[in-house]
C-alpha cells in the first residue's frame, strides 16, 4: 500500500517581504527614472509576491556609471587579496540567511522548498565560497600573467535558477577583478534584491555590484551599452544569437549559457532501477526548467520495456503540489507562458505521432502546473525531440548498438549535456569521449559544482562557468585583439 | 647551349583542396604583380563553391585527425618541419618574390615559420596535461575537464606576418585535432601554395590542411554563413570584415578568435582559441 504524506509546510515568517524592491545602483536602493514597477508573481497561487522597479535606459547609464566608478577607483586598485576577503564574505552570510533565501526563492520562483533548500542556496554559497579563493591566485587561471579584468562586465540571467545564476555570474566577475551590472529575469527578481542587501551586509563597495529589475528592454538597453566591456548572458539560444549579432561590430567580450536538448542513454547493461531515478532527477528536477536537462531519453531497445514500466509507475510516485511543502517534487511552472510552450509543444507530440502519456495527478485548482509527460515512440524529426521544450516533458527514443546511440544523441545543434547509464566503466568513458556536449553525467545526472566547468558545445553556447576554465571569459587576454 | 638561353618552367599556382592541386571550378584566376608592377603569376581565384568543397573535406578528414593519438599527430607536424626544412628555398623565394623583401628578411621569416613547427608538434601531447583538470567536486565523483578539438576552422592569416604567421595559424589550428582552411591574403598566395605543395608530400593526411587563395573580401561572407565551419582566426581580416563575420558566423555560433600581431605567434591561446572543454562526472562507487 501506499502511504500518504501528511503536509509539512515550510513556514515563510523568516521572510519579510517589502511591497516594493527598487534598484541597486551605487550601493543604494534607487527608485526607478521612469517611476515603473512590475508586479512579480508567486506562480504556484497567482499571488503578487512584491513590486519591482522597471529598469529604463537612465537606469541602465545610472547603474554602468557606478560600476565604472567603482571600478576606476576602488576595484581595479584594491589588492587582489582584500578583493577576495568581501566574496568570503558574502558566502557565509548566504549561509546564515539560507533558509529566508530558500523560502524567497521557492515563492518567487514556484520550484520546491526541498530543492532551493537543499541544492540552490547551498551551491550559491559555494560558488561564492570557491571563487573568493581565486581572486589571489589568478596567475594560475591558465594565462600566466597576460590578462587584466574587463571592467564592467552585463550579465543578464534567466529565471530557472535566479539565485544560482546570479551566483554564477557575479562570484566569478568579482573574483577576477571586474564590476558588475546585473539584470534578474523579469519573473524572478526577488533573491537578487536580497542578494542586494547582503552585499550591503558585507560592506561591499558601493558600486561594485548593482543590480536592475527589469524586462527584455532593459536588457537590451544594458547589453548595448557603450560602457559595458563584457557581456556575461545565460538564456535561450534564440536571444544568445540576437545578442552575439547586435554587439558583432563592436569589442565587447561576450560568454553564453543557452539551451541544450540533453540526450540520456541507458544503456542494457545499466542498473536499471538507478537509471530510473536518474531520468527522473534529469527531467523532472526543477520543473524541467533546466537548460541541461536529459530531455530526450535513448534508451537501448532490449531494455526498453522494463524501463518505461519502471519509469511509469516512478513518475506516478512524483508529488506534484505546493512548492513550500517539504514532501513536494515537482513544484509550479514559473511563468504563464512558459506553461504555453509546454502545451504547444506537447500538442505536437501527439499530433505528430508520438505516444503520450502523463501521470495522474490532482493539479491544484490555482497557479501554473504541468504533470509529469512522458512520451514513447518519439522519432528524431519529432519536434519534441529537436526543440527544447523547457518543462518536465520527456521524449523516448530507442536504439539497438552503442554506435547508434551517440549518433542520436549528437544529432541535434545542441551540446550542453548528457547522461549515459551502464554498469561497465569503459563503456561510459567510451560513450563520454564520443558525446558532443560540454558535459557529461556518468549513472547520475543534474549533478553541480563550483569546481566543476559548466559549459556547452556548438550552439548550447561560448565559454565555461565554474572551475578554472570559468575564469577565462571574465579575464581580458593580452594576446587578443 | 648556354644555361642563359634556357627557359624557365613556370609554375601554375592552384588551389590545395582534399590534398590535390586543382583550379578554381569558377575558372578565375587572378593577376599578381610585383612592387613594381611586374607580373609574377596567375594564381586561382577561390569561388564559393571552392570553399564549399573545402568543407566537406576538412569535414570528412576531421574524425580521423582527431582521433589520432597525440603522439601521432605530433610525430606528423614534426615531420612537417623536416620537409619544410629540406625546401625552404622554395619558400624564400615565393616569399621574396611576393613581398619583394631582401633574402635575409625572407630567410628569417622562414626559418622561424618552420621552428614554428616544431614548437607546436611539441605540444600535442600536453596541451590536455596543461588545459585540463581533475575537479575536486562535493561528492562521489571523478570529476575531470579534458580539451577536446572544436572541428572545422577557417583562417584568415595575418600577411605581414609572413610564413611565420601562416604556419602559426595552421599548426596551433591543427595540432589539438582540427581540419583548417586556409584563406591566404590575396597579396601572399604564393607563400601559402608553396608550403600546400610541401604538405601534400609530408605526412599531413588529405583534408586536414586545405588552401584556398582569391579575394579573401569575397570568401569571408561565404566562411561567415558556412553552417559547417566551427571555429574562425580571423586576425588577418580588416575591423569591417570582421564585424560581418561575427555578425553572420552567430547563426551557428562560430568561434571567432581575433588575435594582435605577434613576434614569435608562442602563445597557448592560439591553441585553446579552437578547443572545447569537456567536463565527465564519472560516480564513484563498488
Amino acid at each position: 500500500m501506499v502511504f500518504e504524506y501528511a503536509p509539512s509546510i515550510e513556514s515563510t515568517t523568516i521572510l519579510k517581504l517589502a511591497n516594493r524592491y527598487q534598484h541597486f545602483i551605487g550601493g543604494k536602493m534607487v527608485a526607478p527614472a521612469g517611476g515603473k514597477y512590475f508586479d512579480s508573481l508567486n506562480p504556484a497561487t497567482g499571488e503578487v509576491v512584491a513590486q519591482f522597479a522597471q529598469g529604463s535606459k537612465k537606469d541602465v547609464d545610472k547603474a554602468v556609471q557606478a560600476a565604472q566608478n567603482a571600478y576606476d577607483k576602488i576595484w581595479k586598485k584594491m589588492p587582489a587579496a582584500e578583493r577576495g576577503k568581501y566574496l568570503f564574505r558574502i558566502a557565509r552570510i548566504i549561509q546564515e540567511r539560507s533558509r529566508e533565501l530558500a523560502v524567497a526563492e521557492t515563492i518567487d520562483n514556484g520550484k520546491p522548498i526541498r530543492e532551493t533548500r537543499d541544492v540552490d542556496v547551498p551551491l550559491v554559497a559555494s560558488h561564492f565560497f570557491y571563487h573568493a579563493g581565486w581572486a589571489d591566485k589568478l596567475q594560475y587561471a591558465g594565462l600566466g600573467d597576460k590578462y587584466s579584468s574587463y571592467g564592467v562586465v552585463g550579465q543578464i540571467i534567466p529565471w530557472n535558477f535566479p539565485l544560482l545564476m546570479l551566483s554564477w555570474k557575479i562570484a566569478p566577475a568579482l573574483a577576477t577583478g571586474n564590476t558588475v551590472v546585473l539584470k534578474p529575469a523579469e519573473t524572478t527578481p526577488l533573491t537578487a534584491m536580497l542578494f542586494a542587501e547582503i552585499c550591503q551586509q558585507a560592506e561591499l563597495p558601493a558600486g561594485v555590484v548593482n543590480i536592475i529589475t527589469g524586462d527584455g528592454e532593459t536588457g537590451k538597453e544594458l547589453v548595448n551599452h557603450p560602457g559595458i566591456a563584457k557581456i556575461a548572458f545565460t538564456g535561450s539560444t534564440e536571444v544568445g544569437r540576437i545578442i552575439a549579432q547586435s554587439i558583432g561590430n563592436t569589442d565587447k567580450a561576450l560568454s553564453l549559457e543557452l539551451g541544450g536538448k540533453g540526450a540520456n542513454i541507458i544503456f542494457e547493461d545499466a542498473p536499471i532501477d538507478e537509471a530510473v531515478e536518474g531520468i527522473i532527477n534529469g527531467i523532472f528536477f526543477n520543473q524541467g526548467h533546466v537548460c541541461c536537462a536529459g530531455s530526450r531519453l535513448l534508451v537501448q531497445e532490449n531494455v526498453a520495456g522494463e524501463v518505461i514500466e519502471k519509469l511509469k509507475k516512478r513518475m506516478s510516485l512524483i508529488r506534484l503540489g505546493n512548492p513550500l511543502d517539504k514532501n513536494t517534487d515537482l513544484g509550479a511552472i514559473n511563468n504563464a507562458p512558459q506553461l504555453a510552450k509546454i502545451k504547444e509543444l506537447t500538442q505536437a507530440g501527439i499530433d505528430e505521432g508520438a505516444e503520450f502519456w502523463q501521470a495522474e495527478v490532482n493539479l491544484p485548482t490555482t497557479g501554473l502546473w504541468c504533470p509529469p509527460t512522458l512520451f514513447t515512440g518519439v522519432w528524431q524529426s519529432h519536434r519534441i525531440a529537436r526543440e527544447e521544450i523547457f518543462g518536465p516533458v520527456l521524449s523516448t527514443i530507442t536504439f539497438r548498438t552503442p554506435e547508434e546511440a551517440i549518433e542520436k544523441a549528437n544529432n541535434t545543434p545542441y551540446g550542453l549535456s548528457a547522461g549515459v547509464w551502464s554498469d561497465k566503466g569503459s563503456r561510459t568513458l567510451w560513450a563520454a569521449s564520443k558525446l558532443k556536449a560540454g558535459v557529461i553525467w556518468s549513472n547520475t545526472f543534474n549533478k553541480f559544482d563550483p569546481t566543476s566547468p559548466f559549459g556547452g558545445y556548438k550552439e548550447s553556447g561560448w565559454g565555461r562557468e565554474g572551475g578554472r576554465h570559468g575564469l577565462l571569459p571574465y579575464l581580458k587576454s593580452s594576446v587578443k585583439g | 647551349m648556354a644555361t642563359s638561353d634556357r627557359i624557365d618552367v613556370k609554375k601554375t599556382y592552384k588551389l590545395y583542396i582534399n590534398g590535390e592541386f586543382v583550379r578554381s571550378e569558377s575558372g578565375r584566376s587572378y593577376e599578381l604583380k610585383n612592387k613594381t608592377g611586374k607580373f609574377i603569376a596567375n594564381p586561382a581565384q577561390g569561388s564559393r563553391k571552392d570553399l564549399r568543397d573545402a568543407v566537406t573535406a576538412a569535414r570528412a578528414a576531421h574524425s580521423g585527425w582527431a582521433n589520432a593519438t597525440a603522439y601521432n599527430r605530433g610525430q606528423v607536424l614534426y615531420r612537417v618541419a623536416e620537409v619544410l626544412e629540406q625546401r625552404k628555398n622554395e619558400l624564400i623565394t615565393a616569399y621574396t618574390l611576393e613581398t619583394g623583401s631582401t633574402q635575409s628578411v625572407a630567410q628569417k621569416n622562414v626559418l622561424a615559420g618552420i621552428d614554428y613547427w616544431v614548437w607546436a608538434a611539441g605540444w600535442s601531447d600536453k596541451i590536455a596535461t596543461v588545459l585540463g583538470s581533475t575537479n575536486p567536486v562535493a561528492g562521489p565523483f571523478y570529476n575531470f575537464t579534458a580539451p577536446e578539438s572544436l572541428g572545422v576552422v577557417a583562417n584568415f592569416p595575418i600577411i605581414s606576418g609572413g610564413f611565420l604567421a601562416l604556419s602559426a595559424t595552421i599548426a596551433s589550428t591543427i595540432v589539438t585535432g582540427n581540419t583548417s582552411i586556409v584563406v591566404a591574403n590575396e597579396k601572399s598566395p604564393l607563400i601559402a601554395i608553396t608550403l600546400a605543395e610541401i604538405l601534400a608530400t609530408s605526412d599531413v593526411p588529405n583534408g586536414v590542411v586545405n588552401i584556398l587563395t582569391g579575394k579573401d573580401s569575397e570568401l569571408q561572407p561565404w566562411v561567415a554563413s558556412h553552417m559547417e565551419i566551427d571555429g574562425v582566426e580571423a586576425s588577418g581580416l580588416n575591423k569591417k570584415s570582421l564585424g560581418e563575420l561575427k555578425i553572420a558566423g552567430a547563426q551557428n555560433f562560430k568561434r571567432i578568435a581575433y588575435f594582435k600581431n605577434s613576434t614569435d605567434y608562442k602563445e597557448i591561446e592560439r591553441l585553446s582559441a579552437f578547443i572545447e572543454y569537456k567536463t565527465v562526472w564519472h560516480t564513484v562507487g563498488y
